[in-house]
């Protein structure tokens, strides 16, 4: 059923790579366990820092799952048929963030056996509850799509007709759910850092820097690994996309910048003194973070921008790995945190999180990593036994409009 | 007549959908919002809130009678890790309680002098606006309650309130409950909990206990909507001021200059 059966089955190296990421999942359960019964006390978050490590990862891997439509668009919409081989592999790494994206609101909740209550009580003026239904129509419609497509590609027939509608919402779709993210936190009335209009297009332009990075390292493991090829063109072409996002990305933080250390406003420009310049007379503790995620941006940006680096397989894994680090830090790390230092009473307080904390968020991580596995090897499997030697023309439902 | 599994499929897929509708057209329809713009008719007749008066706060000093009395009262748990502890009434700096209106020159009288702060129970609460669950809520003479059964502990009420007026549970508060107080209920881990200008008191008639408490009476209760009650009167004599009155939460806690 569903193909499972292909992803069992591989050689050494391939199960002790699963049994690692198993391992891994059950030392964070185990964690978990204790937090399920202590409370969230086990973690360092507090009472002025109650959001950290789960929430950053979660809007973080929501951005990697919208990435997807960077894919998506260009093939289906712009017949752009470079991304053939690639556009499964995107939809896949969708569904597995998307996961990881409700784990780690799952594991943040203090009573986490209530959570149906969301549902139960739908309540359409909280953001939390927008947030729920575009996460998981997303994860639907990309479940739906992903089963389809490769159905029919194992059976080698074109896809059902019915499915390029299913398509097409999933782009504006994946738009939305980050924006709905966005929303989360810029429009909470009592938190400067995030309440800016720019937040939800930074995020999205964070986001399809970081997406396809990682997806262009992901396809460059395959290549390696296995031996599938998504394509020079289509990494040359993901590669542009990512350059572009970047660009967009770097010019909307100093936008953020100019405004908040121009105006001077002491409750806009404090949170950014945390993270880049240093508060005067207080303690920054996100100082070394900020600024090696400013760094890393620069060296990302400049290394993308030449295009001999983004021609060159390896020069472009290293410019794709350094643009996923400085977004994960800017995301992941000091975005939740920081709009949170100073607390709305001026109090700073520093926040470490902890082993437990730590081992929950890498089982949630590594159950990601499981599940892009077992997908990628499902595809690449399905393409593998196909009745029709793969070509961009045979696999693909004919595209939606040129 | 036979019912296949397709039809079957597309019936029950096209009932929840309307099911689902229904509820969402209701709710959009303005059942959530129930205030006064909902109802211009209607007159509020009660509006709960609280007048304080700093300078006769300030008179016995180190006095923290009322907010022995309350969290005795509602079981709220003495934790001193600052990180973790569970306050519903407390003392803040006036710089920090209100941070954009110190300066250098604040008069001596009230600079780093400890200010009463707790849950504003404002007019326009952003808490209530993010709840997920409605587990938190304004009822209609102003006061804004809280379920500790629905809450699922995703505090993004702390994240949405101003003043950091919320208290999360970190772990079983119980173990730090000196004295047991059976006519209240306790509370379990991983939910949010605050201020609740004491309902239950008011359901009886009675103030709040830190209302009762005060020995300078430095705190006033009353009825904002009856232009007779004394929090009115005082409003009239003298100058007041609201904690970040610039961000539209409306507080209904006023301080006396």
């Amino acid at each position: 059923m569903f193909m499972l059966e292909k992803a069992i089955g591989g050689g050494r190296r391939y199960w002790i790579w699963i049994f690692s990421l198993l391992a891994v999942i059950g030392w964070g359960f185990s964690f978990y366990l204790r937090q399920f019964s202590y409370g969230l006390g086990i973690t360092g978050l507090s009472r002025n820092i109650t959001w950290g490590v789960y929430i950053g990862q979660f809007t973080f891997l929501v951005g990697v799952a919208a990435s997807a439509v960077m894919v998506v668009l260009p093939y289906y919409l712009h017949n752009h048929k470079e991304f053939s081989r690639m556009a499964i592999l995107g939809e896949f790494l969708a569904i597995s963030s998307v996961t990881m994206c409700m784990l780690f609101i799952f594991v943040d909740m203090g009573q986490p056996t209530r959570v149906l209550n969301v549902m139960l009580y739908p309540t359409l003026h909280s953001m939390m509850f927008w947030d729920m239904v575009s996460l998981g129509g997303y994860l639907a419609l990309n479940a739906v799509i992903a089963l389809v497509t490769l159905n029919a590609e194992r059976k080698g027939v074109a896809p059902p007709g019915w499915i390029k509608p299913i398509i097409v919402l999933s782009i504006p779709w994946a738009i939305s759910i980050h924006t709905v993210t966005a929303f989360l936190y810029s429009g909470l009335p009592g938190r400067p850092f995030w309440l800016t209009a720019i937040l939800a297009p930074r995020f999205l332009a964070s986001a399809f820097a970081s997406g396809p990075a990682l997806l262009i390292l992901l396809c460059m493991l395959l290549r390696k690994l296995t031996g599938y090829d998504v394509g020079s063109k289509a990494i040359k072409g993901l590669a542009v996309i990512v350059t572009y996002a970047m660009i967009a990305n770097v010019f909307f933080l100093l936008m953020e910048m100019f405004t908040s250390f121009y105006s001077q406003i002491p409750s806009l420009v404090e949170h950014f003194q945390n993270m880049y310049t240093g508060m005067d007379g207080g303690s920054s503790p996100l100082l070394s973070w900020g600024r090696s995620s400013l760094v890393l941006m620069a060296v990302a940006l400049f290394l993308l921008l030449i295009p001999r680096v983004r021609g060159n397989s390896r020069t472009l894994a290293v410019a794709c790995a350094i643009t996923f680090l400085s977004l994960w830090i800017d995301k992941g790390v000091c975005l939740v945190v920081c709009g949170f230092m100073p607390s709305p009473l001026g109090i700073m307080t520093s926040y470490v999180p902890t082993l437990a904390e730590l081992s929950i968020a890498a089982a949630v991580w590594a159950i990601g990593a499981l599940m892009i596995t077992g997908f990628y090897k499902i595809a690449l499997a399905v393409r593998e036994d196909a009745f029709v030697i793969p070509t961009a023309d045979t696999i693909t439902p004919s595209p939606v409009a040129k | 007549m036979k019912i296949s599994r397709k039809d079957f499929l597309r019936l029950s897929g096209l009932s929840l959908l309307a099911v689902v509708g229904k509820k969402a057209i209701g709710a959009l329809a303005g059942k959530g919002a129930q205030s006064a713009a909902a109802l211009p008719a209607v007159r509020v007749t009660t509006r709960w809130a609280m007048v304080i008066d700093p300078a006769k706060c300030l008179k016995e000093e180190g006095c923290t009678k009322c907010i022995s009395a309350c969290h005795k009262a509602h079981n709220v748990p003495t934790i001193n890790d600052p990180r973790h502890e569970v306050k519903w009434i407390w003392k803040e700096p006036f710089e920090n309680a209100f941070a954009s209106q110190e300066s250098a020159y604040t008069e001596a009288a009230l600079q780093g002098k400890p200010v009463m702060v707790f849950c504003n129970h404002c007019d326009n609460p952003p808490c209530v606006r993010v709840c997920p669950t409605q587990a938190t809520w304004k009822r209609e003479d102003g006061i804004v309650m809280m379920d500790w059964h629905r809450c699922i502990g995703c505090r993004y009420c702390m994240a949405a309130c101003p003043y950091g007026s919320r208290s999360f549970n970190w772990f079983d508060p119980r173990p730090y409950i000196s004295e047991l107080n059976p006519d209240y209920p306790t509370r379990t881990k991983g939910v949010v909990e605050k201020c609740t200008f004491c309902e239950e008191r008011l359901a009886k008639g009675q103030a709040p206990l830190c209302v009762e408490a005060c020995p300078e009476k430095a705190l006033v209760f009353g009825n904002l909507a009856d232009p007779k009650s004394e929090v009115r009167r005082l409003l009239d004599a003298r100058f007041s001021i609201r904690r970040k009155p610039e961000l539209g939460t409306h507080p209904e806690v006023f301080y006396l200059v």
